[in-house]
């Protein structure tokens, strides 16, 4: 896989970030005058040291996060101007532990789509590799992986453009680790942009068809990238 | 109603309260002093309700409603001081405990259930204002601590499209039910478990037993009214305290209590 920073036109970018500050409650810096580009389509890797700022760029993305200063454009249009509501369901997002709600898996997936039919719901199950058994399940008792598949599975629900993946690997065994990630390859195969926010430069090489460095807050020029990426960073 | 106790009568009962010290002291509980001040407080500040609800209120409604007024205020008081890591608790235990007040009174004298008297209007605002603390208090904290701690779950819930009500919904119903539901067990098991205060007390001064059964149930349904009133004017208005109105999550920093 190409292990570059992303270097794409504006106007071809999912998410363009210009001069983006982002400050946290604390008065911390979360992230410096960012300026970056993410590509449409394939598999962004957000990859830095712990407290880089990559969970937050990603959080940017649906809103969860709002900046203190500069601009984000999403296909082109200003962030802002989207109804946060509908730019969530457009922008899916599957986070670092996996969030099953109180109830079956069903339950879940009705949560993301109140009027699914329960082939509509195997079907997604099916996307997931997990097989519609799954449904009556209660989603607090699956293991962290199957439950890692279902959060995936719910946010397919809303059938979104955009998939925001934050660690997702994290907390998950090493075999549910491989099905998410070609789960990921299948999805941006499909058509579905995905970015994909990690610590592991490994996973980031075997994932990514771009790959974009924030250390510190800052997205890293291509000396700093190379050599993080190398593993020679001074971090 | 028969003859009050007598003034020799309560001193009398300060015995009781020596019993206690004197328990205190056997087991070393160190709880003495405690006890000698909260009994002379009570004192003091019962002494001087009486007072007033003897001799200043029945000539004048409009003090009743000054005093009404500050009752809310200390209630309120009492709350943010209880639970001052909640954002804004103080003026949201303001409008709960003036909605709860406005909307229980409104049904109790409205219907004629009570006359509007000096004594019944102070009375019935305190039992209002004073049973509801703690569930605001409670569902208050409740709200908070169940955002922060399943801020994951809420966020996923926000990822997913819902709004910031969609998204806190089960956190707030869970708060509402935890604040509500010792009231509700108090409300079943009344005269089977516990007489209450209210009731007793008027037995004890003479009241006749059906009579004071008819006074204390619409005194705990004025309880229950309120609480529910109040706890979710508060539920709602610190649900709404901690979503932005782009429908993020944004909680205080863990207070120090």
């Amino acid at each position: 896989m190409n292990a570059q920073p992303a270097n794409v036109e504006a106007d071809a970018a999912l998410f363009t970030f210009t001069d983006v500050t982002v400050v946290g409650s604390d008065g911390r810096h979360r992230l410096h005058g960012v300026d970056t580009a993410l590509p449409t389509g394939g598999v962004t890797a957000l990859v830095g040291p712990s407290g880089s700022g990559k969970s937050t760029l990603l959080r940017c993305c649906n809103r969860l996060e709002a900046t203190t200063g500069g601009a984000i454009r999403f296909r082109g249009v200003p962030l802002e101007s989207f109804d946060p509501l509908d730019l969530r369901r457009r922008v899916a997002m599957v986070f670092q532990r996996p969030t099953p709600f109180a109830g079956t898996v069903r339950d879940n997936l009705l949560v993301a789509a109140a009027d699914l039919t329960d082939a509509g719901a195997g079907a997604l199950l099916t996307r997931v590799h997990l097989d519609e058994s799954f449904l009556d399940r209660d989603a607090t008792e699956l293991s962290g992986g199957e439950a890692q598949r279902m959060c995936l599975a719910r946010s397919l629900a809303v059938e979104p453009d955009v998939m925001l993946m934050d660690e997702v690997t994290s907390s998950v065994d090493h075999v549910a680790k491989g099905v998410l990630e070609s789960l990921a390859r299948a999805l941006s195969a499909a058509g579905m942009s995905i970015i994909w926010v990690t610590h592991d430069l490994d996973q980031a090489a075997r994932l990514a068809d771009h790959t974009v460095v924030l250390i510190d807050g800052r997205v890293a020029d291509d000396a700093t990238a190379a050599a993080y990426l190398n593993g020679a960073s001074d971090e | 109603m028969s003859d009050d106790i007598t003034w020799v009568g309560l001193a009398s009962s300060l015995v009781l309260v020596a019993l206690a010290v004197a328990l205190s002291r056997w087991r070393k509980l160190s709880l003495e002093a405690g006890i000698v001040w909260a009994s002379l407080r009570a004192l003091a500040q019962l002494l001087l309700v009486g007072v007033a609800l003897e001799f200043v209120l029945p000539r004048n409604l409009a003090w009743s409603w000054a005093w009404v007024a500050i009752m809310v205020v200390f209630a309120a008081e009492t709350v943010r001081r209880r639970a001052g890591e909640v954002p804004g608790v103080f003026g949201l235990a303001l409008g709960a405990f003036a909605l709860a007040s406005a909307v229980t009174l409104g049904v109790l004298f409205g219907f004629g259930i009570f006359p509007l008297e000096p004594a019944t209007l102070v009375t019935l605002a305190g039992l209002t204002a004073g049973n509801c603390m703690t569930a605001t208090v409670v569902v208050g904290r409740r709200v908070l601590d169940g955002l922060r701690d399943r801020r994951d779950e809420v966020e996923a819930r926000l990822a997913l499209g819902l709004s910031s009500s969609e998204a806190a919904g089960p956190t707030v119903r869970d708060a509402l039910r935890t604040a509500l539901v010792p009231q509700i067990e108090r409300t079943k098991t009344v005269g089977v478990v516990f007489l209450p205060g209210t009731m007793t007390g008027l037995i004890l001064g003479g009241a006749s037993p059906l009579g004071a059964v008819r006074i204390q149930l619409a005194v705990m349904y004025l309880i229950l009214g309120s609480a529910a009133t109040t706890t979710a004017v508060v539920a709602l208005g610190v649900r709404r305290r901690v979503f932005t109105a782009d429908h993020r999550l944004v909680l205080p920093h863990a207070a120090t209590r």
